[in-house]
């Protein structure tokens, strides 16, 4: 999710026909399961959470799909395979996060809004106010994870089906978004789903083959493949079974992964895509059961990942994944085609496609339904709106958002995707998470508190990543290359020197909403706390399956 | 249909100061706080051992396995454990307290 998809050159591995018919079969299963699911889309429930209606189980899968990004599968073994043991750090970021969405937020959340983050934020606060600044960031979180995985589809199409020109992969973009609006304003939030599922079953199938395959060759003995991956990587050698090849290089670096591994593990539980799948179930029972299983499943996919990353090490070897196109994001690729041929290699590839389809379009309908449920259902039109009125507007917002989606995709196309991700973790995690956990268990949080969390968190994120390294000034010292967004290393305006802003926005952000609250005077409503708080652990009340 | 709708429960004020609904509060805060505490500390004590001590980290117990390994492996091991033990507690210990208040707030003539 947050290693850089390098834009490559053409691949000279594979063969893209089978690559591109393994795709279209996918697209044309998922197409008929979309159509199939929106036989029921009747209401603003059906349309926004699927009419509350899946179970557990199903839902988990689905975060599951949500959540493992193409970049998580083929940015995490490929970092795994070059830098060894710290790319393992950032799956445990993303595993342990987990646990603060299981414990703290997806019951109570489950219990106590209706589509959006905001629902519950704004439950006992000033309403207009409160849910703008959860509306504008949850707009923000999706459009930078929509458009680092857009852009990441460029790189992956030119890695993958060896279209090298940009022309090409704008237009491969242009379908990856058009597909996307086709999911979500034909299938809804059942639609999307669906794909999110079917994607989720291939890529652990696929991962888990891949896994046993690695494993077998090494008689099922961790020891002897991470001893392979040791001889075959002669300039890391030994550093590679533990921290520090990335990170440890100075005191600076090590601050740096801190900050990350705090973003990580307090980002999950405020990614709006990721919360308004809880509204997909009928209570906060099956909530529960959706989070344990997307646990184990996530749990496991990144446990293969690990095994996937030495075996590439092992069997490819660093030197070939350098010179692929790709770079690191073509380590599991590379070993799909060592292990099982083309075909193989067709089939990851598919998957990892399928990936991107099914990431764009939960994020597109958690935007659209933001925009259309919270500005313009509640702000604009005071809730003087029907459910149609809203769904409407938020079939038009989806397009738009395609619409914006491919555009931005195309320009991003080639620029740092870590960048884009880490900024949607860190706006998560200190714009949305302090003010969920303030409004969901202090009593004497208020409007000002939220307000100043959420606009201070957001402002103090984004101002600190425009003058990191990551933006301008990083130059790679023996090469005297630029490693920044801005190329050209004449332009250096950076004065913030980490790449993750997160150890100083979270702290900052939950100070805000406590020095918010306690200066205001605005009184607590009590009996909308009351609501809340026996409405979000009783269930009282609480938005029912729409029965079909 | 019977309506087992609490007289005394008007208002969700009146659950909330009621002693069942105290009880459920205090039961739910008293396990997800400490665990919550429990696993932050040990992901940022393996975070910080992870940037600041390599010997240690790169120690090896048997083969190619390092304690770095171990460490890692055991993230995912407690987070696992943590899972198991929570869905089973709320399973047997919350949802059954909170469907009795649930159905006295909202009566039985849903």
């Amino acid at each position: 999710m947050t290693a850089p998809l390098m834009l490559p050159l053409a691949t000279d591995i594979g063969n893209p026909t089978v690559n591109i018919i393994i795709f279209a079969l996918f697209v044309a299963a998922t197409l008929a399961i979309v159509f199939r699911a929106s036989r029921n889309n009747k209401t603003a429930a059906d349309f926004y959470a699927g009419g509350r209606s899946f179970t557990g189980p199903q839902n988990g899968i689905a975060i599951s799909g949500d959540y493992l990004s193409a970049a998580s599968f083929l940015g995490i073994a490929g970092a795994i395979a070059l830098n060894g043991y710290d790319g393992f750090l950032y799956s445990i970021g993303f595993l342990v996060a987990w646990l603060v969405a299981l414990l703290l937020v997806a019951e109570l959340l489950r219990n106590t809004g209706r589509f959006t983050m905001a629902d519950v934020l704004s439950f006992r606060l000033k309403q207009r106010p409160v849910r703008m600044a959860a509306a504008i960031s949850t707009l923000v979180v999706c459009f930078f994870y929509l458009l680092a995985q857009m852009a990441g589809a460029g790189g992956l199409v030119a890695l993958l089906l060896g279209v090298s020109h940009r022309a090409g992969q704008s237009i491969v973009i242009a379908v990856v978004g058009i597909l996307m609006i086709t999911y979500v304003l034909v299938g809804g939030m059942k639609g999307t789903t669906w794909v999110q599922i079917v994607k989720a079953v291939l890529l652990v199938i696929g991962a888990g083959i891949m896994t046993l395959w690695v494993l077998a060759k090494y008689s099922f003995n961790l020891s002897s493949l991470l001893g392979a991956a040791v001889d075959k990587s002669p300039a890391a050698g030994e550093k590679l079974l533990s921290p520090g090849l990335q990170y440890g290089a100075t005191g600076l670096t090590k601050l740096d992964f801190i900050s990350l591994a705090l973003a990580l593990v307090l980002g999950t539980a405020g990614l709006p895509h990721v919360l308004m799948r809880f509204y997909t179930v009928p209570d906060s029972k099956e909530a529960r059961r959706s989070v344990s299983w997307a646990i184990w499943i996530i749990g496991i996919f990144y446990l293969f990942t690990l095994v996937l990353g030495y075996g590439a090490a092992a069997i490819v070897g660093p030197d070939r994944i350098k010179a692929a196109p790709g770079k690191a994001n073509s380590a599991a690729p590379l070993l799909a085609f060592e292990l099982g041929g083309e075909v193989l290699l067709g089939v990851i590839s598919a998957i990892a496609f399928a990936t991107i389809l099914a990431v764009v379009a939960g994020l597109t309908i958690t935007a659209s339904t933001s925009f259309a449920h919270d500005i313009y259902g509640q702000i604009i039109k005071n809730g003087q709106i029907s459910g149609d009125g809203e769904v409407r507007v938020a079939r038009y917002t989806a397009v738009v958002i395609g619409i914006v989606a491919i555009i931005g995709g195309i320009f991003a196309n080639g620029q740092n995707i870590a960048f884009l991700v880490a900024l949607a973790f860190a706006v998560a995690a200190s714009a949305n998470l302090p003010t969920i956990l303030y409004s969901l268990f202090w009593r004497r949080f208020n409007t000002r508190g939220a307000l100043w969390s959420i606009y201070g968190g957001l402002a103090s994120t984004i101002i600190l990543i425009v003058f990191s390294p990551v933006v301008s000034g990083k130059v790679d010292k023996k090469t005297g290359a630029s490693l920044s967004m801005i190329t050209d290393t004449s332009i250096d305006f950076h004065w913030f020197p980490l790449d993750n802003p997160g150890i100083v926005t979270i702290p900052l952000a939950f100070v805000l909403g406590w020095l918010g609250t306690i200066t205001s005077k605005e009184p607590v409503d009590v009996d909308r706390f009351a609501e809340m708080e026996v409405r979000s652990l009783t269930g009282a009340g609480a938005e029912k399956a729409v029965q079909h | 249909m019977s309506d087992t709708r609490d007289p005394d429960l008007t208002t969700y004020r009146d659950v909330q100061l009621s002693p069942d609904f105290s009880e459920l509060r205090r039961r739910f805060r008293r396990f997800v706080f400490p665990m919550t505490a429990l696993f932050l500390v040990w992901y940022f004590v393996y975070v910080l051992l992870a940037a600041y001590a390599h010997d240690f980290m790169s120690h090896k117990v048997g083969g190619n396995i390092t304690v770095a390994l171990l460490f890692g492996l055991g993230q995912f091991v407690s987070t696992f454990a943590i899972t198991l033990i929570y869905v089973r507690w709320a399973d047997r210990r919350l949802d059954p307290d909170a469907e009795k208040l649930r159905h006295q707030i909202e009566g039985e003539a849903q």
